[in-house]
């Protein structure tokens, strides 16, 4: 005799493959901006590393013994590329996109288990394992370059620049802010005198500087995270307390010290900051399971963000933020969890009526 | 109101209702089947004994089956008719199992045995009132089927100050208790008013929820002036569990591993409402009861008022049978109803809807990894971890699943039904509750087994002590009496030596 089906026998119309999808789509948007902001290099650079990521994907699947189709039809890998690629310097060769891809698929995901199982955001770990290898490459930003200007590099000088010789010594000059900010401050040149020609808040904000696609395209950025929270696809705990964990103490150093310390606006534009809030602290695998436990995690990703940047080594800290707040998720989801109905927060049933 | 009692409620899904199919179908009488199959197990509790012989004629609410035990329920008649069997026969159980069952061949009359009614049901004290819906067989109507009598005398002497009656139906494609209330108001109210004289609570609040205005507005005509209050509550599931109820009108929460009597409450069914009032009223016991068919497999979807005993089929068949093979049959709502098996299943006290679903409505592809999106988190409506709590039954960690609040969730498969990765969440944990109720079992076992054990030794031990003991008693006995003797020799040895000096 056949068993019974288990209730229930209805289910919501969601599936993982939806929601992945619903995330690239509110994407779409800073990713196209960023093409145009770069040109063909750009392109170039996000197309070979979401390649790399589903190849790399596939033969990992395969290698398990299941069908690679499923698999890569979910859209996780792509997804993981696509952050992967929007934190990379637009004009950084192919190998950089292929490595870093690689690994962010094949290490930091399929190794630990595949979906659902990572421990740390392959993207943001991808991106650090880059910085730390090949920290020339990570760091050589070029100013933008609009598809219509008229020095634009063309589709062959793309293909050139990506997957070539590279781009010019002139192209690469271009500093980003918070990698301005710290050379400058480390050259005993402070913040009063580096940065007014630097940071002009209206290009800031529409992103018209140098920087990695997702950086640029700030604002964008906003715009598709706030897409997915009004859509319930991510939490507004973790991107709010991110932004929180960077500005209060942003506020209060740029209050006492405005020649030592950035300021909240250049904070918020700069670095992943926007991409992180509502693409990376957002990623269910590696954050907290519960509302307040996601709250807690972004408040930590931000507060060690805006440590690393005013003390660390490096001029950008997120993605260091984030692999140490994501050791730090079990820790919290032991501490975290919801009250149980008909029981005290400490877990001893509710007491019956008086009498 | 509503947002208030929405901001205490946590959790819960919206599921498609597909409450329209069936909505506006009036109840209607299901034609009789020929046979009807009257199971003897149709509540929580010991099965009853069967009253009747193969062979006897019975007349329609002819008690013939007799309540077994404190937690139990008698069965009636739901037609005349000869009885031609007494044997097992297929049932809405999970295990697929057969049950006890009596058969009936209607006579076509379908003629009630003579009862004789009290004047005024509200004149009769509370006991009695008790003991009649005892005497009627009647169960809780909501699904759970729990003998109603249990709970009223259960309540009775715990001191009862809120009863609340069920009038949520948040299950998707049910509408009997909404069609029930807009048909048969007057008489659900009557019997709700005697349920309050069984009880004595003060206060009687009716929750049912905001998408059926009909019924709401039926109820509160037909409550006018009885002090009974009808409620509005949010339309979402499971608004119709006893302990989102509870919450959702009186703000208060059942302490864990504790009953709705702990904080005051009783809650019953609008359905048990209306059988006890046809109990009281008309002196009838349950032999009916409304049932919706539907289902986009489903001809023309209705509520039927059918006998309990009829098989399913009789009733998909006389609802314009399936348009297209259904993918599921279900009985029960699509949240926590079950899959039915065999359509000659006949119907039981607790059967809110018989479903014949499609793939669509089904919407079950195979299940995929966890992502750990926590929609399952927040869709439990208890505030469990559901996808920390599969994880751990997955590995075989049935106390740690324990620990993070296993025995606390009421299967209601909010967390199934939202995961996107289509994991069947809720099967893991009744699958979990099942084994550790079996654990548990295995334990009492082992536990009797050891105590008759302890128990044989000690009284083996106690049997060689004693033998000891009478031994040395012997013994001892011996050695007096062989010390007597030699006194005694010694004594006369003596007494010649003195008689010797003297």
């Amino acid at each position: 005799m056949n068993m019974p089906a288990h209730s229930p026998h209805a289910h919501a119309p969601v599936s993982v493959g939806k929601v992945m999808a619903t995330v690239m789509v509110a994407l779409i948007p800073a990713t196209l901006y960023g093409f145009w902001l770069y040109g063909w290099p750009a392109v170039f650079l996000w197309a070979t590393t979401i390649l790399s990521a589903l190849l790399g994907e596939a033969l990992m699947v395969r290698l398990q013994g299941r069908a690679a189709g499923r698999a890569v039809m979910d859209g996780s890998a792509a997804l993981t590329a696509w952050l992967l690629a929007l934190s990379l310097p637009p004009f950084a060769p192919w190998w950089i996109a292929v490595v870093g891809a690689l690994f962010a698929v094949v290490v930091v995901k399929q190794v630990f288990g595949g979906l659902g199982q990572n421990v740390f955001n392959p993207a943001m770990a991808a991106r650090v394992m880059l910085l730390i290898s090949f920290p020339l490459e990570m760091t050589q930003w070029t100013a933008p370059i609009p598809l219509t200007a008229e020095h634009a590099p063309g589709f062959m000088a793309g293909l050139a620049i990506t997957f070539g010789a590279g781009a010019g010594g002139d192209a690469m000059a271009s500093a980003t802010l918070l990698g301005h900010a710290k050379t400058e401050l480390s050259r005993g040149i402070d913040l009063l005198h580096s940065l007014p020609g630097q940071f002009q808040s209206t290009d800031a904000v529409w992103g018209y500087r140098a920087g990695s696609l997702g950086e640029s395209a700030a604002v964008f950025i906003l715009i598709g995270g706030l897409y997915l929270i009004a859509r319930r696809v991510i939490p507004w705990q973790a991107p709010l307390a991110l932004l929180l964990g960077v500005a209060l103490p942003a506020l209060i150093a740029h209050a006492i010290d405005p020649a030592r310390f950035l300021g909240v606006l250049p904070h918020l534009l700069s670095g992943g900051l926007m991409l992180a809030a509502f693409f990376i602290v957002t990623d269910p695998v590696t954050s907290p399971n519960t509302g307040a436990g996601q709250f807690v995690f972004g408040l930590g990703c931000g507060l060690l963000t805006w440590v690393i940047r005013s003390f660390g080594g490096y001029p950008e800290g997120i993605a260091f933020a984030v692999l140490l707040m994501n050791a730090a998720t079990p820790v919290i989801d032991r501490y975290v969890k919801p009250r149980i109905y008909g029981r005290t927060r400490q877990g001893a049933p509710l007491p019956a009526k008086e009498g | 109101m509503n947002l208030l009692a929405r901001l205490r409620l946590r959790g819960g899904v919206h599921p498609d209702g597909r409450k329209e199919l069936s909505a506006e179908a009036p109840i209607c009488a299901l034609p009789l089947p020929e046979r009807l199959y009257v199971s003897l197990q149709q509540h929580i509790g010991a099965p009853a004994n069967p009253a009747v012989a193969v062979g006897d004629h019975v007349r329609k609410g002819q008690l013939i089956g007799t309540r077994v035990g404190m937690v139990s329920a008698p069965v009636h008649a739901p037609t005349s008719g000869r009885v031609i069997a007494i044997g097992d026969y297929a049932a809405p159980h999970p295990s697929g199992l057969p049950v006890p069952t009596i058969t009936i061949e209607s006579d076509g009359d379908d003629r009630w045995l003579d009862f004789e009614t009290p004047a005024d049901p509200m004149a009769l004290a509370p006991e009695d009132i008790a003991a009649r819906v005892d005497a009627a067989g009647i169960v809780g109507l909501g699904g759970a089927a729990f003998p109603s009598a249990v709970k009223l005398n259960l309540s009775r002497g715990s001191g009862v100050t809120t009863l609340i009656m069920n009038g949520g139906e948040c299950e998707p494609f049910l509408t009997c208790d909404d069609r029930l209330m807009r048909d048969r108001a007057g008489e659900v109210v009557a019997g709700i008013l005697l349920i309050q004289r069984a009880v004595g609570a003060p206060v009687v609040l009716v929750g049912i929820e905001d998408n059926k205005p009909e019924a709401i507005a039926a109820m509160r005509a037909a409550a006018a002036g009885t002090g009974v209050e009808v409620r509005a509550i949010p339309s979402m599931y499971p608004m119709g569990s006893e302990k989102q109820l509870i919450q959702a009108l009186i703000g208060k929460e059942v302490p864990a591993g504790g009953r709705a009597a702990d904080i005051g409450v009783l809650v019953h069914n609008v359905g048990t409402a209306f059988a006890v009032h046809q109990a009281l009223s008309l002196g009838r016991p349950l032999v009916s009861r409304i049932v919706t068919v539907s289902g986009g497999a489903i001809g023309v979807p209705r509520n039927l008022e059918a006998p309990i005993g009829a098989p399913a089929e009789a009733l998909f068949d006389y609802c314009g049978g399936f348009l297209d093979t259904p993918a599921r049959l279900v009985m029960g709502g699509p949240m926590m109803g079950q899959e039915l098996t065999d359509p000659r299943v006949p119907l039981i006290k607790g059967t809110s809807g018989l479903l014949a679903l499609t793939h669509k409505e089904i919407g079950q592809p195979s299940p995929a990894p966890c992502i750990r999106c926590s929609t399952c988190v927040r869709a439990c409506p208890i505030g469990l971890l559901p996808l920390e709590m599969a994880a751990r039954i997955r590995a075989g960690d049935l106390a740690a699943a324990v620990d993070l609040g296993l025995k606390d969730c009421i299967a209601c498969g909010s967390c199934s039904y939202a995961c996107p990765a289509h994991i069947p969440l809720v099967h893991y944990f009744n699958y979990a509750k099942g084994d550790l109720a079996a654990k548990e079992r295995a334990k009492l076992k082992q536990e009797a087994t050891r105590k008759l054990a302890d128990a044989r030794n000690e009284r083996m031990e106690r049997i060689a002590r004693e033998r000891e003991e009478a031994a040395r008693q012997r013994a001892a006995r011996k050695a007096a009496q062989d010390a007597a003797k030699k006194a005694a020799a010694e004594a006369a040895k003596a007494g010649t030596q003195e008689t010797e000096t003297a």
